[in-house]
C-alpha cells in the first residue's frame, strides 16, 4: 500500500465538471436558435457593408452627377437607374445608398455617445444616491418635461441647421432613457450580497460600479444601443422633414421630405426607394429587440 | 389626495424653473444673438438696435433671465415677430383645433386596438395570434411619413374621397377635414398600439386566478371576458392616461401636413419664419402642459388601481 498522496485530479474522477453557462453564452446560443433574430442581423449587417462601401466610395459615388433628365422613370438597364432620377436627373439609387450612410452614420454615433453618458448618470445617480441623484434626476426630469420633438427642434433651431445640429439635437434627448433604467438597476444591486462582499474585501467606489455592478446590468445596455439606434434613424428623418435637419448631403428624410411635392406629378420612386430601405432596417431592429430582449431575459430558461 | 396634490406642485417647481432655464440657455445663449436670427444678417444697425430694444435683448444675460422668468409668472409673453399677434391670444386660439384632431384620434385608435388587442390575445399561440403579431410588427416599421404622404395621394387626390388640406372652424364641418388625419393616426398607431395591449392581457392570463377559474371549470370565453378584461384594464387605462397630456400638444406632422392651424402648426410656422418669441414661448408652454398633465395622469392612475395609494 502506498502512503504517496497525490491529489485527486479531474481525470481521475472521470466526471466533467458542469458547465456553467453565463447569461451571454445563454443569449447567444438563443439567439442562434431563433431564425427571425439571425435573418435580422443579416440585414442590419447588410445595411452596415452597404454603408461602409459607401462611405469607401466604393458604391454609389458620386450621387451627385447628373445622369438622366429630370424625373427619368425607373428602368432596369443600369442599376443606377433602377429607381429613376431625382428632379436634377440625379440617380435615386444612389442617393438611397448615400442615405443609408446618412443614417448608420448617425445611429453608430448617437448611440455610441448618448448610451455611455446615459449608463454613467444613471449609474452615479443610482448607486450613490442623496443629492447627486437630487441633481442628476432633476436634470433628466427636466429635459424630460420638454416634449421631445420640441426640445429636438429648439435645439436644432439654436444651433443652425445641418447634421452637427442633428447630432447633437439627438445625443442631448437620447441619454435619458438609458440613465433612467441604470438608475433603477443600480439601486436594486447596491445592497445586494455581492456588491457588500465586495465592499468588505475594500473595493472601491469605482471598482464596485463599474467592475461588479456594472456587468449584471448590461444586457440593458444592449438593448438600449438597438433602441437608441433605431430612434435616431427614425428621428433624423421626421426632423428633416419638419424643416430643422440634414440639408446638402442625401438622407432618407430629405428624400421623404422632396416626395411630398413630387406625388401629385405620379413621380413615386424617390418616396419609395427612402421608405423601402428604411423600412426594413427598422423592421429588423424591430424583431432583433423582441429577441434581445427575450434571448438576455434571466427569469426565461 | 389634497396634501398630495400640494407637494406634487411644490416639486414641479423646481422642474419648471428648469424647463425655463433650459429653454433660457438654448434661445438667447446657445442660439447666438436672437436679434440677427430675427432679422437676418443684412438688416441695418438701427433695425438690429430697434429689434433688441423691443425684445430687451441690450441688456445684459442674467437681467434678461430675470425678465423672462418674470414673463412666464405673469403670463405676459409678448408678440410675434411674424404676425404681430399677442402669443397668448395664438396659443388659445390654436388649442381647440389641437384638441379637434388629437381627442377622437386617440379614443377611435385606442378602442379598435384594445379590442383587436383582446381578440389576437384570446388566440395566443394560434394562427391568428401569429398573422396578427406580424402585421403589427411590420405597421410598426413602415416610416409615419410614408403613411402620410401615401395616404394623403391616394385617398385624398387619387380617390378624391377626403379634401387634401385644409381646416374648417365650424363644428361638424371640422370633420370634412379631420376625417383623413384620424383614419391616417389610426393605422399609423395601430400595430404598436395592439402589440402593446396584447402583452398587458397576455400578462394577466398567466396570473394565478386565471389558473383558479380554470381548475373550477370556467369556460375560456367567460374567464376572459369575466377576470382577464377587467383586470387588464390596469394597464390599459394607464398606458391611455400617460398619453393624454400629450393630446394638447396636437401632432407636428398632421397639423403641418394638412393646414390645420393646432399648436403644432404655429411651432412649425415660427420656426420657418425664424419667429424666436413664438417657438421659444411655445417650448415653455408645451413643457408646464406635460408637467400638469403629468400630476393629473397619478390622480387619475390612484383611482383605477386601487393598490396605488397616494402619498
Amino acid at each position: 500500500m502506498t502512503t504517496a498522496t497525490s491529489p485527486i485530479t479531474q481525470e481521475d474522477l472521470k466526471i466533467p465538471l458542469a458547465q456553467g453557462k453565463s447569461l451571454w453564452q445563454l443569449g447567444f446560443a438563443r439567439l442562434r436558435r431563433d431564425k427571425f433574430a439571425v435573418v435580422c442581423t443579416a440585414i442590419i449587417l447588410f445595411y452596415f457593408i452597404i454603408a461602409a462601401l459607401s462611405k469607401l466610395n466604393v458604391i454609389a459615388s458620386p450621387w451627385d452627377l447628373k445622369v438622366a433628365e429630370s424625373y427619368a422613370r425607373p428602368s432596369g438597364e443600369s442599376f443606377r437607374m433602377w429607381l429613376g432620377a431625382d428632379i436634377f436627373g440625379r440617380s435615386v439609387m444612389y442617393k438611397t445608398i448615400y442615405g443609408t450612410r446618412t443614417a448608420i452614420g448617425l445611429g453608430l454615433v448617437v448611440a455610441a455617445i448618448s448610451v455611455p453618458i446615459g449608463v454613467i448618470l444613471g449609474a452615479i445617480a443610482g448607486y450613490f444616491g442623496g443629492w447627486i441623484d437630487d441633481l442628476i434626476v432633476w436634470f433628466y426630469t427636466t429635459l424630460s418635461s420638454i416634449p421631445n420633438l420640441l426640445l429636438l427642434i429648439a435645439i436644432s433651431f439654436a444651433l443652425g441647421k445641418g447634421l452637427t445640429a442633428v447630432y447633437i439635437a439627438l445625443i442631448s434627448t437620447s441619454w435619458i432613457g438609458m440613465a433612467r433604467v441604470m438608475r433603477g438597476e443600480f439601486m436594486k444591486h447596491k445592497d445586494r450580497e455581492y456588491v457588500l462582499a465586495a465592499d468588505s474585501l475594500g473595493a472601491s467606489h469605482f471598482s464596485k460600479i463599474f467592475k461588479h455592478i456594472l456587468p449584471n446590468v448590461s444586457h440593458f445596455i444592449i438593448l438600449n444601443f438597438s433602441m437608441q439606434f433605431m430612434s435616431a434613424i427614425k428621428a433624423e428623418v421626421i426632423l428633416t422633414f419638419l424643416g430643422v435637419g440634414i440639408q446638402g448631403t442625401p438622407s432618407w428624410g430629405n428624400m421623404i421630405d422632396d416626395a411630398k411635392l413630387e406625388l401629385a406629378r405620379g413621380v413615386w420612386w424617390q418616396l419609395t426607394g427612402a421608405t423601402v430601405a428604411m423600412f426594413f432596417i427598422v423592421l429588423a431592429f424591430n424583431i432583433l429587440g423582441d429577441s434581445l430582449r427575450d434571448a438576455l431575459d434571466p427569469k426565461i430558461k | 389626495m389634497l396634501t398630495f396634490l400640494i407637494r406634487r406642485i411644490i416639486a414641479a417647481v423646481p422642474i419648471i424653473f428648469g424647463v425655463a432655464l433650459v429653454v433660457f440657455l438654448l434661445f438667447n445663449v446657445v442660439g447666438g444673438d436672437p436679434a440677427i436670427m430675427m432679422v437676418g444678417k443684412h438688416a441695418t444697425a438701427q433695425q438690429m438696435a430697434d429689434i433688441r430694444h423691443e425684445y430687451g435683448l441690450d441688456k445684459p444675460l442674467p437681467i434678461q433671465f430675470l425678465n423672462y422668468l418674470k414673463e412666464i409668472t405673469t403670463f405676459e409673453f409678448g408678440r410675434s415677430y411674424a404676425t404681430r399677434q399677442k402669443i397668448s391670444d395664438m396659443i388659445v386660439s390654436g388649442i381647440g383645433p389641437s384638441l379637434s384632431l388629437t381627442l377622437p384620434a386617440f379614443f377611435i385608435t385606442t378602442l379598435i386596438s384594445v379590442i383587436l388587442g383582446l381578440f389576437v390575445a384570446y388566440f395566443r399561440g394560434k394562427l391568428i395570434d401569429r398573422i396578427g403579431v406580424i402585421l403589427c410588427v411590420i405597421g410598426m416599421s413602415i416610416p409615419s411619413l410614408a403613411y402620410i404622404l401615401f395616404g394623403q395621394y391616394y385617398l385624398a387626390y387619387e380617390m378624391r374621397w377626403f379634401p387634401i388640406s385644409g381646416y374648417d372652424y365650424s363644428f361638424p364641418g371640422r370633420f370634412d377635414y379631420l376625417a383623413l388625419p384620424i383614419v391616417l393616426w389610426l393605422l399609423l398607431s395601430i400595430g404598436y398600439d395592439v402589440r402593446f395591449y396584447r402583452t398587458a392581457i397576455l400578462e394577466e392570463t398567466s396570473q394565478d386566478y386565471v389558473r383558479t377559474a380554470r381548475a373550477k371549470g370556467m369556460s375560456e370565453p367567460r374567464i376572459f371576458l369575466k377576470h382577464v378584461l377587467k383586470n387588464s384594464m390596469v394597464p390599459i387605462v394607464t398606458n391611455v392616461v400617460l398619453e393624454i397630456p400629450l393630446l394638447i400638444l396636437g401632432s407636428f406632422l398632421f397639423e403641418t401636413f394638412f393646414g390645420i392651424p393646432g399648436l403644432g402648426s404655429i411651432t412649425i410656422d415660427a420656426l420657418h419664419n425664424s419667429d424666436f418669441p413664438v417657438i421659444k414661448t411655445m417650448a415653455f408652454i408645451m413643457s408646464l402642459l406635460l408637467i400638469f398633465g403629468n400630476i393629473l395622469t397619478d390622480i387619475v392612475y390612484s383611482l383605477v388601481d386601487p393598490r396605488v395609494k397616494l402619498k
